[in-house]
Parts: C-alpha cells; sequence; structure tokens
C-alpha cells in the first residue's frame, strides 16, 4: 500500500517535473523568438506600426526560426536514442556512424544531376544514401572482432572522414566547396516560411520512433533473441535505420550538421533518469529542443548584431560535454 | 648432383642485397631526387626561366612539409608506442589553428599587421608548445587507458578545437577574418616565402637535436620502463621529443594547413619498407617517402588526372582507409 502511494507520487513528481521542463522550452522558445537585429516585441505587434512590419517579420521569419529549432532539437536528439538502442552503444549518432556524411555526398549528387529537383526529392536521395551509409558501417562493425566501447564511435568517424573525402574531392572539382559547407555546418539563419516545413515530417518520424521504442530496445539485444520473442529482426531494424536516415537527411537539407547533439542529449537523459527508454523519450525530446535554443541564443548574442552558426555553437558546447564523457571517472569504456 | 640450384643466382644475390634497409633507404633517396627532378622540368612549355624557379618553390615547401610531417609523426609514433596515431590524428594541427586564431583574436587584426610576420608566428609556435605538452602530458596521465579511447579523445578534442577557431573567427571583423580563413584548406599554391625561410631555420635547429638524440629515441621506443632501466631520463626526453613535435606541427600546419593522415601513410610504409625500427633509418625513410608522395603525387595529379591542388583530398581519402585497415586488423601497436 505504503510503496503504492510511493510509486503514484514519484509518476506524479516526474510528471510534475516534466511539465516545468516544458514551460522552459516555451519560454526559451520566446525569448529565442524575441531575439534579433530588427524590433520584434509582444509590444510593437500589439501596436502593429505603419503597415504591421513587426507582425509579418514574426510570421515569415521569426517563428519558422523557432520551431525549425525546437524540431531538429527533439527529432535529432531521438534519432541519436534510437541509433544508441540498435546499436548497444551510447557513443553512436548521425555524425559519428558516417550517416550524416553519407546524406551530404546524396545531396552533393543531386546538386550535380538534379538541381532542379524540389525540396522533397533532394531529401528522398539524402535519405537513401545517409541508409546506405549507415549500413555500409553496420557492416564494418559486424567484422570488427574487438568490441570496445569506444571503437564502434571511432570506426563510424573513420567512415564519415574517408566518404566525406570523396564528396570533397568532388565538391572541389565543380567548385561547389562552398555549398559543401553549408550543408556540413548547422546554420537557422536563412531558415523563412517554405523552407522548414519539412522538419514537421521528421517530428512524425520521431513520433513513429515513440511507439516502437520497445521494439527498437529488444532489436539491440541482437537477432536471436529478438526472432525468440517473436519479432521480425530484419524489419524492425530496418524500420530504425530509415527513421535515422530520413530525419537526418531532412535536417541537413533544411539546416545542415548539427555535430554531436543525438549523443550528448540522450547521455545526459541516461545519467539523471536511468535507462528506460520509453520513459526517457519525452525527456531526450525537451532535452534536446532546450538544448538547441540555448546554443541558439549563445549564437545569437555573441555577437549581436551578427550571428554565429548553430553548427558552431553546438559544436563546441557539444564537444567538451563528449569529452566529459569520456573521460568521465567510472567510465565503462575499457 | 644439381649444386647449381644451391648456389645463389644473380636475381637472388640482388633481391637479398635490396634486403638490406640501407640500400633501400639509398633506393628511396633516388627515387626522391628522381620525383623533384621530373616535377621540375617536364612538360614546361613556355620560359624555363619563369617555370623553374616557380616549381622550384613549390618543390621547397612540400619537401619542408614532408619533413616536418614526417619526423613529427615518427616521433609521436616512438613516444606513444603505437603506429595508428599521429600528432594530427589526437588534434595537435587543430590546436595549433585555434592558437592561431586566439593570437590574432588577443592581439587583434591591426597589432598584427603592423608586427612582423616572423614575431607572430615564434609567438604562436611558443604557445603552441606550451600548450600541446601540458594538454599531451594530462591525456596520457596516469592510468593506462585504452588506445581506442585515446584516439577517440583525439579526434574529439580535435573537432573542439575547429569549432572553437571558427567561432572565434566569426567574432572577428571581417578584415581580419579573411586573413585567417585561408588558412583552414590545406594548399601548396599559396605558400608564403618568408615563412619558408623561418620554417626551414625551425626545421634546421630540429634536426640538429634531433640527429644527437637518435639513439636515445631507439631506446624510448622500448618503453618506459625499459628506458628507465637503461638509464635513459624518460621524462625528459620525452618533453623534449615533445617540443620537437610541437614545432613540426606549427610548422607544417602553418605552411598548408591540417592534414590528418600523411603521417599515417608515409611512416606506415616506412616501418613495412624497411622492417626495422631504428630511427636513423625510419627518420629519414619517412621523409623521402614523403617526399615521393608529394611530389610524385602532385605531379601525377597535375599531369596524368589534369586535377590542380587536390592532393590533400587524396590523401585524406587513402589514409582514412588506410586507417580504418589498421583500425580493425590489429588496433594496438
Amino acid at each position: 500500500m505504503r510503496q503504492k502511494s510511493r510509486r503514484t507520487w514519484s509518476r506524479h513528481r516526474s510528471a510534475l517535473l516534466l511539465t516545468a521542463a516544458g514551460i522552459a522550452v516555451v519560454l526559451l522558445a520566446a525569448l529565442s523568438t524575441f531575439i534579433g537585429v530588427s524590433d520584434v516585441s509582444p509590444l510593437s505587434i500589439l501596436e502593429g506600426g505603419p503597415d504591421g512590419k513587426a507582425a509579418q517579420l514574426l510570421v515569415v521569419s521569426r517563428l519558422p526560426r523557432t520551431l525549425a529549432l525546437v524540431l531538429t532539437g527533439i527529432a535529432m536528439s531521438i534519432v541519436g536514442l534510437i541509433m544508441q538502442m540498435l546499436v548497444r552503444n551510447k557513443f553512436v549518432e548521425p555524425s559519428t556512424t558516417g550517416t550524416a556524411e553519407s546524406a551530404a555526398l546524396g545531396l552533393l549528387v543531386v546538386t550535380i544531376f538534379a538541381p532542379t529537383l524540389p525540396l522533397f526529392g533532394k531529401m528522398v536521395v539524402a535519405a537513401v544514401f545517409a541508409l546506405a551509409g549507415t549500413g555500409l558501417f553496420l557492416l564494418i562493425l559486424r567484422r570488427i572482432p574487438v568490441r570496445s566501447i569506444v571503437l564502434v564511435p571511432l570506426v563510424g568517424i573513420m567512415l564519415g572522414g574517408v566518404i566525406g573525402a570523396v564528396t570533397t574531392f568532388f565538391a572541389y572539382r565543380l567548385d561547389l566547396l562552398q555549398t559543401l559547407g553549408t550543408w556540413m555546418t548547422g546554420d537557422f539563419s536563412g531558415i523563412l516560411r517554405g523552407r522548414y516545413e519539412l522538419l514537421w515530417l521528421a517530428l512524425g518520424m520521431t513520433v513513429i520512433a515513440w511507439i516502437a521504442a520497445d521494439r527498437f530496445t529488444v532489436v539491440g539485444l541482437g537477432q536471436e533473441f529478438t526472432t525468440n520473442l517473436g519479432l521480425h529482426y530484419g524489419r524492425v531494424l530496418a524500420l530504425g535505420l530509415t527513421i535515422v536516415s530520413v530525419v537526418t537527411a531532412i535536417v541537413i537539407v533544411t539546416a545542415g550538421v548539427i555535430p554531436f547533439l543525438g549523443l550528448i542529449v540522450p547521455n545526459i537523459v541516461s545519467i539523471a533518469r536511468g535507462d528506460n527508454v520509453r520513459r526517457s523519450i519525452p525527456w531526450v525530446a525537451m532535452l534536446g529542443a532546450g538544448f538547441v535554443l540555448v546554443c541558439d541564443i549563445i549564437g545569437r548574442v555573441l555577437r549581436f548584431p551578427y550571428e554565429i552558426p548553430l553548427g558552431i555553437v553546438v559544436g563546441v558546447i557539444g564537444s567538451v560535454l563528449f569529452l566529459y564523457l569520456l573521460l568521465r571517472r567510472p567510465s565503462r569504456a575499457h | 648432383m644439381p649444386t647449381d640450384t644451391l648456389a645463389p643466382s644473380r636475381t637472388d644475390t640482388v633481391l637479398a642485397y635490396t634486403r638490406r634497409p640501407g640500400v633501400r633507404l639509398w633506393i628511396l633517396a633516388v627515387l626522391a631526387a628522381a620525383s623533384v627532378v621530373v616535377f621540375l622540368t617536364v612538360g614546361i612549355t613556355g620560359s624555363w626561366d619563369f617555370a623553374v624557379p616557380f616549381r622550384a618553390r613549390k618543390v621547397y615547401a612540400m619537401v619542408l612539409v614532408a619533413f616536418a610531417i614526417g619526423v613529427s609523426t615518427v616521433l609521436f609514433q616512438t613516444i606513444t608506442d603505437n603506429r595508428i596515431l599521429t600528432p594530427s590524428i589526437m588534434g595537435f594541427d587543430s590546436l595549433y589553428l585555434l592558437i592561431q586564431t586566439l593570437v590574432v583574436f588577443v592581439f587583434g587584426a591591426s597589432a598584427l599587421a603592423t608586427a612582423d610576420e616572423q614575431v607572430k608566428w615564434v609567438v604562436e609556435v611558443a604557445v603552441m608548445v606550451a600548450f600541446s605538452t601540458l594538454l599531451f602530458r594530462w591525456i596520457f596521465a596516469g592510468a593506462k587507458r585504452s588506445i581506442y579511447l585515446l584516439v577517440l579523445v583525439g579526434i574529439v578534442f580535435g573537432t573542439l578545437f575547429r569549432s572553437l577557431s571558427s567561432m572565434m573567427q566569426r567574432m572577428l571583423d571581417p578584415a581580419s577574418f579573411a586573413v585567417l580563413s585561408d588558412a583552414s584548406f590545406a594548399s601548396f599554391n599559396a605558400v608564403d616565402v618568408e615563412l619558408m625561410l623561418l620554417a626551414a631555420i625551425a626545421i634546421l635547429l630540429v634536426s640538429l637535436v634531433g640527429i644527437r638524440m637518435m639513439r636515445v629515441f631507439d631506446v624510448i621506443g622500448l618503453g618506459e620502463s625499459h628506458a628507465i632501466g637503461l638509464g635513459v631520463n624518460h621524462r625528459r626526453v620525452v618533453t623534449v621529443m615533445l617540443v620537437l613535435i610541437a614545432v613540426l606541427v606549427s610548422v607544417s600546419t602553418a605552411l598548408v594547413g591540417p592534414i590528418t593522415f600523411f603521417g599515417l601513410i608515409v611512416s606506415n610504409l616506412a616501418y613495412t619498407l624497411l622492417g626495422s625500427s631504428r630511427h636513423a633509418l625510419v627518420l629519414p625513410a619517412t621523409v623521402l617517402l614523403g617526399v615521393i608522395c608529394l611530389v610524385g603525387g602532385q605531379f601525377i595529379l597535375e599531369h596524368v588526372f589534369a586535377l590542380d591542388t587536390a592532393l590533400s583530398v587524396v590523401i585524406e581519402f587513402a589514409g582514412g582507409i588506410l586507417f580504418l585497415v589498421l583500425l580493425l586488423k590489429r588496433g594496438v601497436r
């Protein structure tokens, strides 16, 4: 009886905390919306001004940008979590498995052969390349005799480096290095209405991921185990990889690579709240959105009125956090 | 009795002869010289008075870089007793870029425009030596860590340094940004002449120290406990080696920007070709192989594939694959 009430209390407390986190994210989003060169404040929108310029700016530029940030934060963090379940390794995410670099290679191929393809088509091609790259990573992984926990991301990063070199080679030959640069650094300064809507699709994918979370956990335990539990191993793995690849492709098409995001957020949640995947998913989503918003605000305030791309800010903060996770004393890395 | 089959045939003698490391070193030297001569002279259509000095400057830069990267990699591998590690995989040349940015950031581009290029370089190298030695001591100190963890930490450090540099570069005014952004992509075409002179002096000094310590390096390669047992002051020698590495990394990065895998390729080729780990043999072999790869590779790219300066990208590709193979095949050692 007592234990039961304690359990309901802890569930209440957890719901309360989650609500508080949600409010914090909303506040951060509001803050992020109202930072900028032109004066867009709640007051100026109410006043309307001569031609409602502030309101227009809000709808065309500021709100889409904030929405894009929140959606990206949620989607990339959950994708990282899925990868970590599938590969059973805490240090993988699209930028440490060659997925992001493969998607960029796909984008380069589209840009060379079918530059007029609509955004959705570009996304599909990038996703197919991302899928192939991740598949290659898994194939290499299967052939590694020693499975040290840090060897897995290391192999992924090197694979990404090789794919990246191929991409750079062709981009260099065709004078597309600058374009490549915009894909490889996440930057939200160009987001306008009509340029971010694919990210809603990414959100849809992460909802599917949420529903299928338990299956991914099972698949992470191995092919035999999965089959014994009556699940189709290949099908679940394919679903997981497809979600990962499509979301990565969408984010790169829209904004560019955001390094280590999907690695940092799930790890912090797992340190703070343990490893129950289904229960940690809302936390991962909240923290992912919050983390991206904070980094974006830093990037916009640090050199006002100019801004530093999000990918660079996350690169600095993310790599420091990653180093902390790697070098933390009770490291399971051996 | 077929005695003649027991007697070594002429080809056998030749083969046995080429198996001697000293002879292989000479073969490498001849090949390196040949690739330099070919690079300088083949395919000149216009005036030789213009073309040869123009190309000679490129060769000069490539030789400096081959020396700096080759020697720093071999010394680093001796210290760490591991043949997959190189200073650049551990993020050292990103660190130099960061320090370069930091110097511009702290003193301002205008102060640097009036200051001497050489003074600036010396300041940068001094900071680099101090900082990289500290960082290296910290990463490798204490508990024995897995080699995979070390490499991963190095790669992430590299990402951190590069992100920090680009963050600071974004915070500079556009003029200083333009000065700096050239340094981030390796190229043998736009090498500063004054820097090359300075780099040559630095390399000369490093060589003087290095030649005197060649045998001590061999002892260090046996591992810390053996080296101490044999009466070598391990800590002091390693510190000297780290300083040499820091200077060499600064030289190569200042000249052509970061190149991740070049050192890995040439050093491993050298070990395999010579079958020896004596520094008196390996160090020159690595440098010669470096010259052959850079000068010969550039020649082939320019004349066979009609490409210009994409050599660093090709190195990155081949080196990345080699690294993966080494990693998967044996990892440690």
